[in-house]
């Protein structure tokens, strides 16, 4: 064994970044800083492929970053669960990488002063990355901060007055939720005095329960506000769907998931109890419900699914509540396929904006005979998320209820009943839209958008769903209404999301690993600090005689 | 763990004041008050490293224990050019945000205004069609569509009058 594949887990930070960099040098060579930004997610992508591939069945590996041994320097962690992530996550920010470059080649905005589009979108991957291999509270923080701060600009990128107005609550929020969790970690290395996860996990379970009572529920706000879990939930939909199609398809994957992941490291790891566990599930209920209610009254398209999206991350924390390996790998599975499904539905809804000028399904009608292949690429992730049996978000489901009802209560029985509600709002809330949008003739919308009714140019569907047509009267500029560059990638997140379906088999086997190693934290910390680390000392000691030789022999 | 009571204290009033201001309406206090709660959490983070000894730089036969604790040191300087970097962007994004509206208070979104009053009937789902519709009963037919486009007038209406509104403010 020459080199350690785990090792260049690092690239996936790293390489996004040096990404970021160049496409900032190049802003003014818009073709060069495409492909950088593009070709940057593609090798990282390649990178965290083959890390998942060596870490399948491996246990957790760690890398001390500038050589620091582990308590002290900074460490990155990969386990299964952090590999899948970083390969779902990547793949979703590459498809949506490509769509937004699709955008922007379409309108032709490359003049513009939007360059800086590339290397802020590189570093919100980068954070994230950052947040998934973080092994250590702070550098957990920190990449909250750099994704946090990446995606304030693309937020509110243009400056429009809507996008300003959503900006500032989604800016106060996370800065209000930033500020709570350096707090808590302020408070965890009081009490500690490491912030090391790993030497969390064996110091924290020594404090008074009322200590870490506190400090898991500060831990546990702060991460459910970026979650966007219940009480905590409320500016979600208020700001999601201001910002522009494949930002808000990105944020609606990705971010919310780190808040999910932040939630199950500290569930499992550093305070790995059940003492919140009910709590928790009273939560997940209140989220699914809640959620989906709000999906029901919405009009708007892409409002609807930022309330979808509050319902399912409900789904999740019942997984984590129920707290055992089997509730844990349906959670891992849940979180690839939701990522997945939600973003290319998000993704859909800008094509649907584009091609009907507005997502407000008042405004709309009769898209399956406009754009056929705008409602076959709707249809399916709709069905999937609603949870139709051959889809992913069926399996999803029946794993996690599987998992509650091996370790029943009365209260996993309501909490499950509830998500079968909620599954079921869910389809009736998606297929409204269907009924609505793409069903309906153009007629019938009650104020059709008048790039709906416009003619069609070219008056007949081309094998490649691609249409354009002159907006202005003089002609000046034909707007292509469905690209390619951006139909091609919603149409492979599509068929990923239903390769999920597919490959079922393997993706829980893996999923089953990840949960496996959550609910055995030894096998982390033992990674971490070495097999000699385990005794939980002060910290001086456990450094002393940590082990680095015994950590590279990772199969 | 001994603490420095100033610090506290000066910790603990920085954190009202910050929550207070937070609290508001307007912008710009907005802003302040995040200033003060950053502040206020790194105090926190210093008080984390205990009572201060001796600069962490290391010196050949010094007690350990005399050192003040480094680390915390460390992560406020992070968390200070964080909070740097926001409260600019939060400055810029304020000046924006007056620039477009004149105001400095944060508006109600529209969309969820709409959402609140919107009533709880749909056309396509809930209107009453005629049972039978295999005949052609022009009469209730032709009711039906002058309701249901009295209906859409009002509705039209009332849009009109909640632009207007929107536009006086």
């Amino acid at each position: 064994m020459s080199i350690d594949v785990a090792q260049l887990a690092p690239l996936a930070i790293i390489v996004p970044f040096v990404g970021a960099a160049l496409s900032l040098v190049l802003f003014h060579r818009n073709r060069l800083q495409r492909l950088v930004a593009i070709g940057s997610l593609v090798v990282s992508l390649a990178v965290e492929m083959l890390v998942l591939a060596t870490s399948w069945d491996a246990p957790p590996t760690s890398v001390n970053l500038g050589g620091w041994e582990a308590p002290f320097g900074i460490v990155l962690i990969v386990d299964q669960l952090s590999a899948v992530m970083l390969v779902v996550s990547t793949i979703v920010s590459l498809a949506v990488l490509i769509y937004a470059t699709g955008q922007g080649v379409a309108d032709g905005d490359s003049a513009g002063p939007i360059s800086i589009f590339h290397p802020t979108y590189l570093i919100l991957v980068a954070g994230v990355s950052n947040a998934f291999l973080a092994g250590d509270l702070f550098n957990l923080y920190v990449g909250f901060e750099i994704f946090l701060v990446a995606s304030y600009v693309l937020m509110t990128m243009g400056g429009t007055t809507q996008r300003i107005r959503a900006g500032v609550t989604y800016v106060v929020v996370s800065i209000i939720s930033s500020v709570l969790f350096l707090i808590a970690i302020a408070m965890v290395y009081a009490a500690t005095g490491t912030v090391n996860m790993a030497d969390l996990c064996l110091k924290l379970a020594d404090l008074p329960v009322g200590t870490q009572m506190q400090l898991h529920l500060m831990l546990l706000v702060a991460f459910g506000i970026k979650a966007a879990v219940f009480p905590l939930s409320f500016w979600l939909p208020d700001s999601y769907p201001t910002a522009s199609a494949p930002v808000t398809a990105v944020f609606a994957g990705l971010l919310t998931k780190v808040g999910v992941y932040s939630i199950i490291r500290t569930e499992t790891l550093l305070f790995p109890g059940e003492q919140i566990n009910g709590l928790l599930m009273w939560v997940s209920l209140l989220t699914m419900v809640v959620g989906i209610l709000g999906a029901l009254a919405q009009i708007d398209v892409k409002r609807l699914l930022s309330f979808t999206l509050v319902s399912h991350i409900g789904y999740m924390v019942f997984g984590i509540a129920v707290g055992t390996a089997a509730g844990f790998a349906a959670v891992v599975y849940y979180v690839g396929h939701h990522i997945i499904i939600q973003t290319s539905l998000f993704l859909v809804a800008g094509l649907i904006e584009r091609r009907g000028g507005s997502t407000n399904s008042d405004r709309l009608g009769g898209m399956a005979r406009l754009a056929p292949v705008l409602a076959v690429l709707y249809m399916i992730p709709a069905l999937n998320l609603g949870g139709i049996p051959p889809f992913s978000g069926f399996l999803g489901k029946i794993g996690l209820f599987q998992a509650g009802v091996d370790n029943a209560t009365w209260q996993t029985y309501v909490v499950i009943s509830g998500a079968v509600l909620t599954s079921l709002l869910t389809l009736i809330a998606l297929m409204r839209v269907w009924n609505r949008v793409f069903l309906r003739t153009t007629d019938d919308a009650d104020f059709p958008d008048p790039v709906l009714l416009a003619p069609s140019r070219e008056g007949h569907w081309g094998a490649g769903a691609v249409q354009t047509l002159t907006r202005d009267e003089g002609g000046r500029q034909t707007v292509s209404l469905l690209p390619r560059l951006m139909v091609w990638p919603t149409a492979v997140l599509v068929v990923i999301g239903v390769a999920l379906t597919v490959f079922a088999g393997p993706l829980f086997a893996v999923a089953d690993n990840a949960a496996e190693n959550l609910v055995n934290p030894g096998a982390y910390v033992e990674a971490v600090l070495g097999p000699e680390g385990a005794p939980s000392g002060p910290v001086e000691q456990a450094a002393g005689d940590g082990d680095s030789d015994g950590r590279e022999v990772a199969p | 763990m001994s603490v420095n009571l100033t610090l506290l204290i000066v910790m603990g009033v920085l954190y009202s004041v910050g929550v207070y201001l937070v609290l508001e309406r307007s912008l710009t206090r907005v802003v302040l008050g995040l200033m003060l709660l950053t502040n206020a959490t790194n105090l926190l983070i210093l008080h984390a490293a205990g009572i201060p000894g001796l600069a962490p730089l290391y010196t050949e036969g010094t007690d350990p224990r005399s050192y003040t604790d480094p680390l915390p040191q460390a992560l406020v300087l992070t968390a200070i050019v964080i909070g740097l970097a926001v409260t600019a962007f939060m400055l810029g994004l304020i000046y924006r945000s007056w620039a477009l509206s004149r105001r400095d208070v944060i508006t109600d979104d529209a969309e969820d205004r709409r959402v609140a009053t919107q009533s709880a009937f749909v056309d396509e789902e809930d209107a009453d069609l005629p049972q039978d519709t295999s005949e052609f009963d022009d009469e209730q037919l032709e009711a039906h569509e002058r309701e249901n486009e009295q209906r859409h007038l009002r509705d039209q209406q009332y849009r009109d009058q909640e632009q207007k509104q929107e536009d006086r403010r």
